[in-house]
């Protein structure tokens, strides 16, 4: 029988929003409150039309189920607002569900946020106790593990200075030190390296790797979509306090950009849209999508696929060029397509140009196709929009290192070190190996 | 997995019949406490998340599971205090004296207010003692979950331990003064006497009056802001209902017992008796206590009820 470390039913979080009339933030307005009800009788004081909102109650989750097996990574994705932190505070006890039920089988330790319990004034030897005994450790725990702790944080030599004087960064890393060394069987991640710089999130997203794959429950609350891919086995996604998706983190992640981002992977033209002056050549259609799939379906940075444009020939001999500029997101034209032999002549008819572009070439992010027709070596259609669409990042060959890629292009190059000659070391100066000259031979 | 119906309270019994029965907590701490070995590999706590409606009682394991949390939470207190560790005694010994020497001039020498034999003094610093650890530790302990608003929000912990240990932090600074009230008794000329070792015991009677009145107005404070200002103008008020600047001889007899439904009442009494053996007041006593172990209680329970609010309205 497999054990469920965490298993969900039903829950649902509600808050109220909003001032009502029985809001009172003060004890005075709360008892005045209360003799105004009790004397309002006298006074004939009618209470005040309140404008009755429909919606003052909001409901962070709701009808959220899911289980998590022991040692399950799971991440979890969504807009802002989605009642991501919400499950996470239910889930470590911070805050109680309004309907449902939830059963935790182990140890919490969650990184809502690095730090707590951190007090300036205190130096950083203290606040290791502190913070560590707090977020669930003994004392004898943290002080076994206080080497390893200051160690990974890399603030030995300031560790006795109070933490006020830290720079953010030697904050978050002792912050981080200590919640990283927490023993317990689940842990519950929210987005503590959404701060920091590169250096930290690398030495953090490779501590959460290696608490992934130790065997414990993680659950990953993330904006980082291609970590949630690269470390966890299954996704979550929250929209709006609902559980929309659960299942395979690429599938998940993929859902998750296309309801964020409207595009436009095929288009089709009907009557005279897209006509030229003279009403030569017409677009009919066009699309992007992967090789072996249609539109719509998901593209990453590996996959090869092909943008087609079907267009209509109305005249004789028609010598018609087309071509494709794949704008990214700067605006900046990442490459300028067209067929690479000659046009031929065309006779009139409906004509699908297809271009193929290769998987492992192309970089992650939103793209935008631009078409541009010639007619006779003559420009009848200037560069025009036509298609917009995503691709998403792959996870594959990524070790520790989560951020965005840079490049207009990332190509997947042949690369290869090769030993091209030696170094002599004997004849460097090191005074342990200069050869010792005798005075005079020993015999 | 048996079904679990809603509203239900379930104790302990999560039926894995391979595994001993775990308390029902969370607390690594308490997890180490409760491995019973059977075999199968240590116990792992389970905890059942559902809306809870009604009275929750103290939860005594959790909270002694999470001692060292305490002692933390007051230990963080002090060193911040005492950073300065001069300055920081320093203050603990200014305030009663000056205490002292205002009301010794106003209330002692001008008004002419009796002292039960006792140098005047001497007399106002026996209560001053007990009366600040009470009323510093119900200021601090009314403010204390909000001042404590990162931790409340962030982690889960026995959030009852936040007032307690406010009431708390007051420890060092009471210990100092005790010092010093010891030490003028001795020079009026006092002679010490076995009962003297009961002072400590009203302190600590004073604690659990300050528990008690603390844990009720922090959990009221989250609720309504502006507890935190009233209260010292009440605790003022109360200054002046305990024997502090007058003794408590000066009430006829039913009132002196009646008197004892303040506990600082009946406390101060019984520190002025273990010091001076003056105004034996075994019935005002025995009232004060009844009346903080009662708020104790009942502010616990009260407590534990609007607990799960917190991290909602903080």
């Amino acid at each position: 029988m497999s054990k469920e470390a965490i298993r969900v039913d039903g829950l649902g979080k509600r808050y109220e929003i909003g001032t009502s009339r029985n809001y009172n933030p003060t004890l005075r307005d709360a008892v005045a409150a209360q003799v105004e009800t009790a004397f309002g009788w006298i006074g004939k004081r009618s209470a005040p039309a309140a404008p009755t909102s429909p919606s003052r109650a909001f409901w962070a989750l709701r009808d959220v189920s899911f289980a998590v097996e022991a040692g399950e990574v799971v991440g979890v994705v969504g807009a802002n607002g989605a009642g991501k932190t919400t499950l996470l505070k239910i889930l470590s006890r911070i805050t109680e569900p309004t309907e449902g039920l939830g059963v935790v089988r182990g140890r919490v330790g969650s990184l809502l946020e690095v730090g707590t319990g951190f007090h300036p004034e205190l130096t950083g030897r203290e606040n290791v106790y502190l913070n560590g005994v707090i977020i669930g450790m003994t004392r004898a725990e943290v002080a076994r593990r206080y080497d390893e702790i200051v160690a990974f944080s890399g603030v030995e030599r300031f560790i006795d200075t109070p933490v006020k004087r830290y720079s953010s960064g030697m904050y978050l890393r002792l912050a981080f030190s200590v919640a990283a060394h927490l023993q317990c069987e689940i842990v519950l991640v929210d987005e503590v390296l959404a701060v920091g710089d590169a250096e930290f999130q690398k030495k953090c997203m490779g501590k959460i790797g290696d608490v992934a794959r130790s065997g414990r429950t993680v659950v990953f609350v993330s904006h980082n979509l291609t970590a949630v891919q690269a470390l966890c086995s299954r996704a979550l996604y929250l929209k709006e306090g609902k559980l929309v998706g659960d299942g395979d983190p690429r599938g998940i992640v993929t859902d998750y950009l296309g309801a964020n981002a409207t595009h436009a992977t095929e288009r089709v033209w009907e009557g005279t849209e897209r006509a030229p002056k003279d009403g030569i050549v017409r677009l009919r259609r066009a699309c992007v999508r992967p090789e072996g799939g249609v539109a719509g379906d998901p593209i990453d940075v590996r996959t090869s696929f092909v943008i087609e444009v079907d267009y209509r020939n109305e005249a004789e001999d028609a010598v018609i060029s087309l071509s494709l500029l794949v704008l990214d997101e700067g605006g900046i034209v990442v490459f300028n397509a067209g067929p690479v032999t000659p046009p031929r002549p065309l006779r009139p008819g409906v004509y699908r140009d297809t271009c193929h572009v290769p998987g492992d070439l192309m970089n992650d992010g939103a793209y935008r196709v631009d078409v541009e027709i010639q007619f006779r070596g003559e420009t009848v259609l200037p560069p025009t929009e036509i298609l917009t669409f995503q691709i998403a990042d792959s996870p594959d060959f990524r070790t520790g290192w989560y951020g965005k890629w840079l490049g207009a292009v990332r190509p997947m190059l042949a690369w290869r070190t090769s030993r091209i000659d030696e170094v002599d070391l004997r004849g460097s100066p090191t005074p342990s190996r200069r050869p010792r000259v005798s005075k005079g031979t020993k015999q | 997995m048996r079904p679990y119906r809603f509203g239900l309270t379930y104790r302990c019994r999560i039926h894995r019949p391979r595994m001993s029965n775990t308390a029902k907590t969370a607390d690594p701490a308490a997890a180490q406490a409760n491995r019973r070995n059977v075999g199968n590999g240590p116990s792992i706590p389970v905890r059942v998340l559902r809306p809870s409606t009604g009275w929750s009682p103290v939860d005594f394991a959790e909270l002694w599971a999470s001692k060292e949390i305490l002692y933390f939470l007051v230990w963080r207190d002090l060193k911040v205090r005492y950073r300065q560790a001069a300055l920081g005694a320093m203050w603990a010994i200014v305030q009663p004296v000056l205490a002292v020497g205002i009301f010794t001039v106003f209330f002692g020498r001008f008004v002419g207010v009796p002292s039960d034999g006792i140098p005047y003094p001497v007399f106002a610093l026996a209560a001053i003692v007990p009366w600040a650890f009470f009323a510093n530790g119900v200021t601090m302990g009314t403010q204390s979950i909000l001042v404590n608003e990162q931790l409340v929000r962030r982690i889960y912990f026995p959030r009852l331990l936040v007032p307690v240990g406010a009431v708390l932090s007051g420890s060092v600074d009471v210990m100092i003064s005790m010092m010093l009230l010891l030490v003028l008794a001795l020079a009026y000329g006092i002679a010490p006497t076995i009962k003297w070792l009961l002072v400590p015991i009203f302190l600590l009677l004073t604690a659990l009056a300050a528990f008690g009145i603390a844990i009720i107005l922090s959990a009221l404070n989250v609720r309504y802001r502006d507890v935190q200002y009233v209260v010292p103008f009440f605790t003022q008020l109360l200054m002046f209902a305990s024997p502090i600047v007058y003794p408590s001889s000066v009430l006829a007899e039913p009132w002196r017992t009646l008197y004892g439904i303040n506990p600082m009442a009946g406390i101060i009494d019984g520190v002025r008796w273990a010091l001076f053996g003056t105004s034996p007041t075994a019935a005002s006593l025995s009232l004060s206590v009844t009346v903080s172990l009662a708020l104790l209680v009942s502010g616990a329970f009260f407590f534990r009820r609007t607990e799960r609010t917190f991290a909602d309205l903080i």
